[in-house]
Formats: structure tokens, sequence, C-alpha cells
């Protein structure tokens, strides 16, 4: 019987024994090859991990500025008092005990595409053969007038989970009973598509526990979003008219925020004030993308759909939702998928070999109430040089599902949760 | 070279006489281990959940492809989202998913 970790160490044998008399760049490092991840997020952890399951004997470090890394997914659910905090916080201790990853706790601060260095905040220089950027997004400060990192300390974005996650968590808590929580909703492109639907749904879910006679209203830079249908009917079902949700067309669009007085200016010039006030603003890949010069115009990265390296940069891997994947969403599950199929593209090209055929899924999951759950799934492959959903698959819940179904897609939500966290870091949720 | 045997004995039968031995087999097995990476994002690494879904890894072959085509086709009663996931595979990369997770110890 043939054991996965027996192959793995007999393919790593073959793969390492080769490619020494071709790839010269490699010989410099005493290692099979020495890769460097910057950010250890649902893309980066997954390739170190990954890269070092099929090959131990690269030389893997993992660059990641926080010692414990909170996730966006699940957090809605925190807000909506689900779960505690610490429930969405993972360690680095089985990437680095079990899989041999190096981990250094800093800043990378600078790329060298041509001399192949990666500069840390601390000043320390790391060489790559290969180097992996999971950068995740920033967000675009300015983009919206007043909205700048001072004005998200009162008016928090809770994008990147956190400190952010936990300020807005306070400011729920404190609000009276009958205030009004507003949420700004961007264009596409931003990262998790379901997120604000998801998290208004999980703050109704709060308030009608807590505070039953608050409202929420979402304006929105669309006029469409992530699983319409499902949400809408949801929160009519659970939540009455408590969430309403004001289109693009119907002047949604949040051109000005005053941070100071909880107020925001649509287009069409309305001022709305807030009791507690989200912004989730415009977004772009990530500083480090920018500084290894592998972003495009739009402040996103073409990727080589493949491999996911660069189209700017050789040698120079980007994952997650920094990139230009579409179809496929900026989703947790997409830049763990895509950290998978990046990893495997590297393994091979340090052995000279060509890339395996890629292939990726998403599955997202948004929890509307502790026992709603509703799923949106893709399947995707490369189809004339594009990245492409495969025909006839994926889709969203069914519209009629019964309750048991949708108790069934909540309880999921939760089993996919461990499992990701798990497949990530090595670690529980 | 202990691994060559089961590998082999899953491959079609026209695809190994395309290439070398060697070169076919770790081609075949890693686009195997491509496909069922995906896999893990919600049945866990290796196939070994620790939640709620169920795992996958060390079941019978033909109760994994049985199940992944019973879900392709619409007929796993109370099936949420495996339906409209199957349905993105060829019956090719199903089997190789199915045999991937079958010679998995648990």
């Amino acid at each position: 019987m043939v054991t996965r970790r027996t192959l793995i160490k007999s393919l790593g044998a073959v793969s390492v024994a080769a490619p020494m008399f071709s790839m010269p760049s490699i010989a410099r490092g005493q290692s099979a090859g020495r890769v460097v991840v910057v950010g250890g997020g649902f893309g980066g952890a997954t390739a170190a991990k990954y890269l070092k399951r099929q090959n131990p004997a690269l030389d893997v470090t993992l660059v990641e500025a926080s010692g414990r890394f909170y996730t966006c997914p699940f957090s809605n659910l925190y807000l909506g008092g689900l779960r505690d905090f610490e429930s969405i916080g993972h360690s680095y201790d089985e990437l680095t005990d079990v899989y041999g990853v190096n981990l250094v706790t800093d800043w990378a601060e600078g790329v060298d595409g041509d001399a192949h260095t990666v500069t840390l905040a601390s000043g320390e220089v790391l060489d790559y053969d290969k180097l992996l950027l999971s950068p995740g997004v920033d967000m675009r400060w300015g983009a919206i007038e007043g909205y700048d990192e001072s004005a998200a300390q009162l008016a928090p974005h809770a994008w990147k989970a956190g400190e952010q996650t936990q300020i807005l968590k306070a400011q729920l808590e404190s609000m009276d009973d009958g205030g009004l929580f507003i949420l700004s909703s961007p264009e596409n492109p931003f990262r998790c598509p379901p997120g604000p639907y998801e998290r208004v749904s999980m703050i109704a879910n709060y308030f009608t526990n807590n505070k039953p006679n608050s409202k929420i209203l979402v304006l929105d830079s669309k006029d469409a979003f992530s699983k319409q249908g499902l949400f809408e009917a949801g929160w009519r079902e659970l939540y009455g008219d408590m969430i309403e949700w004001v289109s693009l067309s119907n002047d949604g669009r949040v051109v000005r925020v005053d941070a100071e007085n909880l107020e925001v200016e649509t287009e069409f010039g309305e001022v709305h004030k807030a009791d507690v006030l989200n912004i989730v603003p415009p977004q772009k890949a990530g500083a480090i993308a920018d500084a290894a010069g592998v972003t495009n115009e739009g402040g996103w990265v073409p990727i080589v759909p493949e491999t996911f390296e660069s189209q700017q940069v050789p040698d120079i891997y980007v994952v997650g939702d920094a990139t230009v994947a579409a179809p496929m969403p900026k989703s947790g599950f997409c830049a763990n998928s895509q950290g998978k199929v990046a990893a495997a593209a590297i393994v091979a090209s340090l052995a000279g070999q060509e890339p395996p055929a890629p292939s990726w899924v998403n599955t997202c999951y948004s929890v509307l109430a502790p026992d709603y759950g509703i799923s949106v799934a893709g399947v995707y492959h490369v189809a004339d040089g594009q990245i492409a959903e495969v025909a006839d698959s994926g889709g969203v819940s069914p519209a009629d599902a019964d309750s048991d179904f949708r108790r069934r897609e909540a309880e999921y939500a939760v089993g996919w949760y461990d499992a990701i966290a798990r497949d990530t870091w090595g670690t529980g949720a | 070279m202990g691994i060559m045997k089961p590998i082999a004995g899953t491959l079609a039968a026209g695809t190994i006489l395309a290439a070398s031995l060697a070169g076919a087999v770790q081609a075949q097995e890693t686009d195997a281990s491509v496909l069922a990476g995906t896999c893990a994002n919600c049945h866990g690494t290796d196939g070994v959940s620790p939640g709620s879904i169920p795992s996958i890894a060390g079941q019978p072959y033909a109760v994994l492809i049985a199940q992944l085509q019973a879900f392709k086709a619409g007929e796993v009663p109370g099936a949420t989202i495996m339906t409209r996931i199957a349905s993105g595979y060829t019956d090719e990369e199903l089997e190789a998913i199915a045999r991937y997770f079958s010679e998995i110890e648990q």
C-alpha cells in the first residue's frame, strides 16, 4: 500500500536529482532551491506548506509581519456573536515545527527581481530562486473623500481582520438599541464579494438578539451583488425589514465620509448619519506587489494562468486577492487553491519540468443566521489561455431549498472553516 | 521502485505507452494531486476532515467513484454543494480523484 508520505518522498528524490546541471542559479544555494514566500494568509501559508510537502529538500522561508493570523472569513460570525475572536486566529507553529518552514516575523519592504532578493524592514536581505507573494489587499485611502487611515479608526473598514474587526465589534456593543448601522460597499473588484452582505446578516443577528429596534442600511456602489437573490430572501425571512439595501442606481454610492460625525454623502448629495459606520473602501494589491513591479495600472497583478507566475517579472509568483484571476473571486478558498497550483508549478520548475495542468475550485459559504447558510461554488480550468469556469458546473444554493438544507449549509460552513484553517496553517479552528 | 506498480496499474492502458514509464508515472501522479488538492479545502489535508464534513481518505475506490458519479448525476438525495462541484469534472478526472484518496492510508 502506497501512503501519500512515501510517495512524496520518492517523487521528491527524483525531483532533486536532476536539476543541478540545468539550473545554475540554484547551485549557489546549497539546497534543492530557495523559495521565499511573502504573506502568511490563505495563499502564502498554503503555498509554504505544500512546497515542503511536495519537496522537503526545498529551503522555504515565510515572511509574515504578524505572529498570529486572523482570518477575514468568519470574522463576520465574530461580529454576529457566533464565535469568539481567538477562534479566527491561527499560529504558524505547525508550518515551522512539522513542515520545516523557516518563519521570519517581519515586513517585506522591497523586491529586486533582477538580483532575486527581498529586503525586509529590519534591513535583512533574503536571496531567492523563486519568490511567491500573497500580499492580500491594501485600502485605497482617499478614493472616497475623507476616508483615510485615521478616519478608519472612527469608521472602521474591518476588511482586514484584527484590530479593525475589534473596533467595529466594540462600537456595535456600545450602540444604543434603535441605532442605525451603515455599511458602504465598494464597486468591483474587491476582497470577498459576498462579504458585505454576510456582514450585515450577522449584525442583524446580533441586533435581533440584543438591540431589536435597530436598523441596517447598505449603501452600495453596485447594482448587483453576489448571491443577491438568496441574501435578499434570507433577510426578509430572518430579519423582516431590518436591512435596507440601496443600489448604485438608487443613489447608493458613497462619495464622501465625515468620520468624526459618522456621516456619509452619496453621489447625488444625500447625507446619511449613522450610529456605527463601516466603510469598505476600494482596494488594490498589497504594497509589496507594487514594490516588486508586478502590478498593472489598475493596481492588481496579472498572472500566467497555468502557474500564477507574474506576467511582468520572471520567478515571482503571486496568488490570492492581489491577482487578476477572474472569473475566480477574491476569496480565501481561491487563494488556498491558487497557492497549491503555484507551489506545484514552482516545484516542477525547480526540477526542470513542465508545470502540471492546473485545476481550481472555489466555495464561498455565507452564514445569514446560526441555522441558515447559503453557498456559491465554482470549478475552474485553463481554456484558450484564460482561466475559465468549467461549463455546466458550479452555481449557488437553490432558491427553493427547505430549512433543513439551509441548516446543513450553515453546519458545512463551519466544517469548511475547520478544514481550510487546518489545510492552510495546520491548526484547528 | 515499489511505488510504480500500484500507480501504473491505475493508468488508462493507452496513456502509459506514449511516454517513458518513469515520466508517465510522475506526470499522472502530479496531475491527480493537483486535482485532489482542491478537495482538502473542505475535506481536510489528504482528505482527513477535522470537522463536520466527511473524511474521504482511505475509502475504497469503488465507494468514492460511485459517490462522485452519483453527485455529478444529481442522484444523491439531500446533496447540497457536491452536485455543483462534481459536475465540473470529466469521468476520467473523477476516477483520478477517487483513486488518489483511496490510496491514502487513513
